[in-house]
C-alpha cells in the first residue's frame, strides 16, 4: 500500500479549513498537540501540519489565482528519513506513511532541512519535530464509520479539492484521478518521489459575455430603487 | 540558513582539534620536519583534546531535547550526523593511547601506540569529512550540495590544525621554518579553495518556484503566504544577509582568515624575536576569519522552501 493525498487546484478556494480541521484534529493525536505560541499576542505562531498559500499564474489578464495547500507528501525516497541520526523519523514499510516517533527524537531539525516541501515544524516546547501523519490514528479506526476513515484535511474540505487513498491500486479513486488529469509531483527533479499528487486546473473554454443582453429601462430603474431603499 | 552559533563554534574548533592531533601524529609518526620533543608532542596533543571536547560539547547546544541526545548513535546505515557522532567517538580510545604512549615514551613511541596513532589519524579526518558530508548531503541546498564542502572542511581543519601546531613549536623555541611550510601551503590551498566554492555558488541554478509549484509554462508570483506572523519555517530559512553586508563579510574572511595569518607567519619566521606572540595572532586572526567564513556558509544557503515562500530561484 502507497497511501496518500490528491489535491485538485482547480477547485481549491483557499479557504484554509483543510488546516484548521487538521489542527483542530491532530492536536489531540499521536504527535499533538500541535503547540501555539503567544496564541493572544501581536504576532501568534505555531505548528501547523497543512499550510495553504496562494500564488498568480501567468500574467494579467491571462492570469489566474492559485491556491495551494501543502503538507507531508510521504516521499517513496524520503530524506528526512535516511538523515535522521536517532531513527525517530521513520517510513511504514506497509502503507508508506511517513512518522516522526516523539520519545525518539532529540529535536537536531536535520531532517526538517532535508525536507524540500516544508512539511516539517519543531514544536518549541517539547523540543521535538512534528509533521503531518495522514491522521494515522483516524484512518485505521474501525470504531469510525468507514467513510469517516479519512484524513480529517479531506473530509472537511468544502470544495472536494482533496481525496486520499492507495496510489498502488490502479482502480482507487486517487490513481484514478492523476491518470486521467496528469497528476503532478512537485519539484521533481529533487528525486525524493513524493506521493501525493497535485491535479493542475483544468483548461476551460472561455464563456463568451458580448451576446449577454443589455438591461432593460425597467430593470435599471428597479435596481436603482433597490438601491436606494437598501440605504 | 538561520546560522545557529553552537554549530558554527563547534565546526570551527573541532575541526581544528582533528587538525590538530593528526597534523601533529603525522608529523611525529613518519618524522617529518624537525624532531620534537616529549613536551612540545604532549602540549599539542592535549590541546587538539581540549578542543575537540570543547567542541563536541557545543554542539548539542543546537539541540531542542538533548536528553535524546544518546540515540544519536543509531543510524550509522544512513546519516552522516550519526556517522560523524560515532566516528568522533570511536576516535578516543585510539587517540587516547596514541597520546598514552607519547607520555611513556616521548618522540619514539613503541610499534603498538604508533599503529594506534595511525588508526587516531584516519578517525580524525573520516570524522571531519563526516561533518562535511552532513551538510554536502542535502539535496535542499545547492549551496551546500557539492564536494567542495567536505574537501572545504577537511582544509580548513588542517590549516587551522598547522596554524596552533605552529604556534606550540614557536612556543617552544623550535625550528619553525618547516611548519610555516605546511601552514603557509594549507592557507593558500584552502583559500584558493573558498575562492572557487564562493564563484561557484555566485551563479543560480537549481530548482525554481515554477518546477516548485509544477507551473513551469507560466510566472509564478507569490500573493499570500497563508500565516500572519512567521513560522518554524521562516525562521529557520528565511535567513537573508544583505548583499553589501555579503561582500564585506567575504573580504573578511579572506583577509582575517587567510592573508593576515599569512604574513604574520612569514614575519615570524623571519623575524629574530617575538615570534610566539605572531603566531598567536595568527591563529587568532585565522580563527576569526573561518568563525565569519562559517557563519556565511549557513547565512548564504537557501532552503528550497523559500521558493514556495516567494522566491523565484534557489
Ligand atoms: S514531504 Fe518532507 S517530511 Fe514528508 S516525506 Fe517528503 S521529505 Fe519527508
Ligand atoms: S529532529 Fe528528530 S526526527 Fe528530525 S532528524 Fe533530528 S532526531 Fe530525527
Amino acid at each position: 500500500m502507497r497511501l496518500g493525498l490528491v489535491i485538485d487546484l482547480d477547485t481549491c478556494v483557499g479557504c484554509h479549513a483543510c488546516a484548521v480541521a487538521c489542527k483542530q484534529w491532530n492536536t489531540s493525536g499521536t504527535t499533538g498537540p500541535l503547540t501555539d505560541y503567544r496564541p493572544y499576542g501581536a504576532d501568534p505562531s505555531g505548528v501547523w501540519f497543512n499550510r495553504i498559500r496562494h500564488y498568480e499564474v501567468g500574467d494579467y489578464p491571462n492570469s489566474k489565482t492559485i491556491n495551494f495547500p501543502m503538507s507531508c507528501m510521504h516521499c517513496e525516497d524520503a530524506d528526512c528519513v535516511t538523515v535522521c541520526p536517532t531513527g525517530a523519523s521513520y517510513k511504514r514499510k506497509e502503507d508508506g506513511v511517513v512518522l516522526v516517533d516523539q520519545t525518539k527524537c532529540m529535536g537536531c531539525n536535520y531532517c526538517s532541512w532535508a525536507c524540500p516541501y516544508g512539511a516539517r515544524e519543531l514544536d518549541r516546547e517539547s523540543g521535538t519535530m512534528k509533521k503531518c501523519t495522514l491522521c494515522i490514528d483516524r484512518i485505521y479506526d474501525e470504531t469510525l464509520a468507514e467513510i469517516d476513515r479519512q484524513p480529517a484535511c479531506v473530509i472537511t474540505c468544502p470544495a472536494h479539492a482533496r481525496f486520499f487513498g492507495d496510489f498502488d491500486d490502479p482502480d482507487s479513486e486517487v490513481s484514478r484521478l492523476v491518470r486521467e488529469r496528469d497528476g503532478m509531483q512537485l519539484m521533481p527533479e529533487l528525486g525524493y518521489n513524493p506521493t501525493n499528487r497535485y491535479l493542475p486546473p483544468r483548461i476551460n473554454t472561455p464563456i463568451p459575455t458580448e451576446d449577454v443582453r443589455r438591461d432593460s429601462l425597467v430593470g435599471k430603474v428597479k435596481e436603482w430603487v433597490n438601491k436606494a431603499v437598501a440605504r | 540558513m538561520h546560522p545557529a552559533l553552537s554549530v558554527i563554534f563547534f565546526t570551527v574548533v573541532s575541526g581544528a582539534g582533528f587538525g590538530l592531533y593528526s597534523l601533529t601524529a603525522i608529523l611525529q609518526l613518519f618524522r617529518l620536519g624537525p624532531a620534537m620533543d616529549r613536551s612540545e608532542l604532549l602540549s599539542a596533543l592535549i590541546t587538539a583534546f581540549v578542543l575537540i571536547v570543547a567542541g563536541l560539547i557545543s554542539s548539542t547546544g543546537h539541540l531542542a531535547n538533548p536528553k535524546n541526545a544518546w540515540r544519536s548513535f543509531m543510524r550509522v546505515k544512513t546519516s552522516w550526523l550519526s556517522r560523524e557522532a560515532v566516528l568522533a567517538v570511536i576516535f578516543f580510545p585510539f587517540a587516547l593511547l596514541y597520546l598514552l604512549g607519547v607520555y611513556l615514551y616521548g618522540a619514539h613511541v613503541p610499534v603498538f601506540f604508533g599503529l594506534m596513532g595511525v588508526i587516531a589519524i584516519v578517525l580524525g579526518f573520516m570524522t571531519v569529512f563526516a561533518t562535511g558530508m552532513i551538510y554536502a548531503c542535502l539535496k535542499t541546498m545547492r549551496q551546500w550540495n557539492t564536494p567542495l564542502v567536505p574537501a572545504n572542511y577537511l582544509l580548513m581543519g588542517l590549516t587551522l590544525g598547522a596554524l596552533f601546531h605552529l604556534a606550540i613549536e614557536a612556543y617552544y623555541g623550535a625550528n619553525l621554518q618547516f611548519i610555516i611550510g605546511v601552514a603557509g601551503t594549507a592557507l593558500v590551498m584552502t583559500g584558493v579553495m573558498k575562492g572557487i566554492y564562493y564563484f561557484w555558488i555566485a551563479k543560480t541554478s537549481g530548482p525554481s518556484i515554477n518546477t516548485a509549484t509544477t507551473f513551469t509554462r507560466a510566472t509564478v508570483r507569490l500573493l499570500d503566504v497563508g500565516h500572519t506572523a512567521g513560522t518554524f519555517l521562516t525562521e529557520e530559512f528565511g535567513y537573508r544577509v544583505e548583499p553589501g553586508r555579503l561582500k564585506l563579510l567575504k573580504t573578511a574572511v579572506f583577509a582575517l582568515g587567510f592573508i593576515l595569518p599569512l604574513i604574520l607567519i612569514v614575519v615570524a619566521g623571519a623575524a629574530d624575536g617575538g615570534a610566539f606572540a605572531l603566531t598567536v595572532f595568527a591563529v587568532l586572526s585565522s580563527l576569526a576569519g573561518k568563525g565569519v567564513e562559517r557563519w556565511l556558509f549557513f547565512a548564504e544557503a537557501r532552503h528550497v522552501v523559500n521558493l514556495y515562500h516567494g522566491a523565484q530561484h534557489t
